[in-house]
């Protein structure tokens, strides 16, 4: 009777296994044709061998794709860096003092904050088109058309996703730590400085995570607020791969280039990824 | 007699003053430093939703003109414009396909795993890597696995179906049903996510409460019946919102994969072409109104619900 269940039970998780198996061969197709394809010489361009390995292995296709990504590859740098810091400061000071220095109506405040997490950009996409054209005539600086107005409107819109992740995060932090800070005499500033930033780290790295991986992959703000010279990755890759002239080597080997980043950022802090996807959907 | 009557009235009031400057000099500082978030987001987020309504009222039909307020005008005016329809539409079946696939892929990958069987960790990171990647370089391959060529300039699917004897199709393509083939890259970048979500909402479950369900005599499917699934209704709650909202408001994805075709038109994309090919800003802030308001319909309530759960608890 045991022996039956026990077997029965061996039966059900190995057909788990197998189903979960067949998921994964049907999850890794487009990787592998992304990395067959970029592998391959032209003269194995032809349909008829579409899904077969090269014949004969070249990075030909990677270094034409280098070429004509890599100045994309840097403004996406240029994006990317700066905008993740940038948020994970304001985030952090927000979440601070929306979880342990609270003030009247700091929920009402939140709660806004989030609805600014849901809104399609779009929605907001042509009065920033217009602020920032205008900023540029009456500066005479570059907002529009530049990196520094995209890292702008990423770093501005980041604001409530960051504040939320910050705040759940320092919500686990007893109240007795900062107590004890205050009667010790220490203000707002120092309190955060000295007790509440030092024990920030995985809240940090959540946030530069989470911003790094949103600026690096968007397309929307770039293609509306960038021009040619400012171009990030993914809008240089888009008309690459839209161009009818490029081969389909080049393609995928500048597809895989422009997520290289991301990509090592999952498999070395995946952990740290996984919490902050978890953060935009379960709150508390 | 009144000064006595005064002094406490004074004393009392001076206490009071005196609490109030403490109770602000406490909050204050904490006000000051959220501030300029305040400001950026009542500007950027209210500020510039309120401006682009305004905009969508007025006839500025093109970059010059001041633009007068003409009232609803526009938001009526689209629906004579066979494109409009034909977005909407595609939009409806995408989302659909999309967030039924998405979740349904999602769950019964979750279901597979909560039990806990080896190498979860390893299942769990490859199905979730899809997300890490943009759809910018996915919609690449995917554009390349759909692609519409027959016979012998059939690649990708086309030319793998040819090989084990299914019917070749025209994918995104389809003048019919090529949005559904359209969602099928978004189901598989986002499906690990909702995986996620459930795996984390099946561990949730009190393993005493499926015990208690057990020694009550329900069997194991009695037990997902009446104990789990009801328990997972939250995170179902939250997956669909956050699926909703990324899929009506679409963009990269039909952008890498096909281009401004009318044939994957949705709604972002007819608002891209308003702005940037038709110079049409009055048009292009319509149907960005339209897209706003379509999110905002059930993103509102669900913001309000889940306030309100965490306040309570």
């Amino acid at each position: 009777m045991t022996a039956v269940a026990a077997g029965r039970r061996g039966v059900a998780t190995g057909a788990r296994i197998g189903v979960l198996l067949v998921f994964v061969v049907v999850f890794l197709v487009p990787i592998y044709v992304l990395l067959v394809t970029s592998f391959k010489p032209l003269t194995e361009a032809d349909p008829g061998q579409a899904w077969n390995l090269p014949g004969t292995w070249t990075v030909e296709a990677w270094r034409v794709a280098w070429e004509k990504l890599a100045p994309g590859l840097w403004n996406s740098v240029l994006l990317a860096v700066p905008g993740s810091l940038l948020s994970c400061a304001l985030g952090s000071m927000n979440g601070y003092v929306l979880s342990k220095w609270r003030f009247p109506g700091a929920d009402v405040i939140f709660t806004l904050f989030l609805f600014g997490m849901f809104i399609p950009y779009q929605g907001v996409m042509i009065p920033l088109v217009q602020l920032l054209v205008g900023l540029n005539e009456l500066t005479g600086l570059q907002f529009y058309g530049a990196v520094p107005g995209l890292v702008l409107a990423h770093v501005v819109y980041g604001i409530p996703i960051c504040t939320l992740i910050f705040r759940n995060y320092y919500v686990t932090i007893p109240g007795e730590l900062i107590e004890a800070s205050r009667v010790d005499g220490a203000g707002m500033l120092r309190t955060y400085w000295s007790v509440v930033l030092p024990i920030s780290g995985p809240a940090i790295a959540v946030v530069i995570i989470w911003q790094f991986t949103s600026l690096w992959n968007d397309f929307l703000f770039a293609v509306f607020l960038t021009g040619p010279q400012s171009w990030p990755a993914t809008v240089m890759l888009n008309n690459i791969a839209g161009a009818q002239a490029t081969p389909y080597s080049q393609q995928m080997a500048a597809a895989i280039l422009a997520s290289v980043p991301t990509m090592l950022i999952y498999v070395l802090l995946g952990r740290f990824f996984m919490r902050g996807l978890m953060a935009g959907a379960l709150k508390g | 007699m009144t000064g006595a009557r005064q002094a406490p009235g004074r004393a009392c009031r001076a206490r009071l003053e005196e609490m109030l400057v403490r109770r602000v000099r406490t909050w204050l500082p904490g006000l000051l430093l959220v501030a300029p978030s305040i400001v950026a987001i009542g500007v950027f987020v209210y500020g510039m939703l309120g401006w682009n309504f305004r905009l969508a009222m007025t006839d500025k039909h093109d970059e010059v003109s001041e633009g007068r307020f003409v009232g609803l005008e526009n938001f009526i005016g689209l629906w004579d414009q066979p494109r409009w329809h034909i977005s909407v539409n595609h939009a409806i079946m995408f989302t659909i396909v999309f967030v039924l696939g998405a979740l349904v892929l999602g769950w019964f990958l979750a279901f597979l795993m909560e039990k806990g069987i080896r190498g979860e960790g390893t299942f769990r990171a490859i199905y979730l890597f899809p997300m890490a990647i943009s759809f910018v370089a996915t919609g690449i391959v995917w554009r390349w696995l759909m692609n519409s060529g027959m016979e012998e300039r059939a690649v990708g699917f086309n030319r793998l179906f040819d090989a084990i004897g299914l019917p070749q199709w025209q994918w995104f393509r389809d003048p019919d049903w090529g949005m559904a083939a359209m969602a099928l890259p978004a189901i598989w970048q986002m499906s690990g996510y909702v995986m996620a979500l459930f795996l984390a909402g099946f561990r949730g479950v009190p393993e005493e409460l499926r015990e208690a369900a057990r020694v009550d005599g329900c069997t194991e499917w009695g037990v997902y019946r009446h104990v789990v699934l009801p328990l997972l209704r939250p995170v179902t709650l939250s997956a669909l919102i956050i699926l909703g909202h990324i899929s009506l408001k679409v963009f990269d994805l039909i952008v890498a994969v096909s281009g401004k075709q009318i044939i994957t038109d949705v709604p972002a994309v007819f608002m891209w072409v308003a702005v940037f090919d038709s110079h049409d800003p009055a048009k292009g802030a319509t149907i960005a109104s339209y897209i706003v308001l379509s999110v905002a319909v059930f993103v509102i309530p669900y913001l309000i619900w889940s306030v309100r759960k965490e306040r309570r608890s």
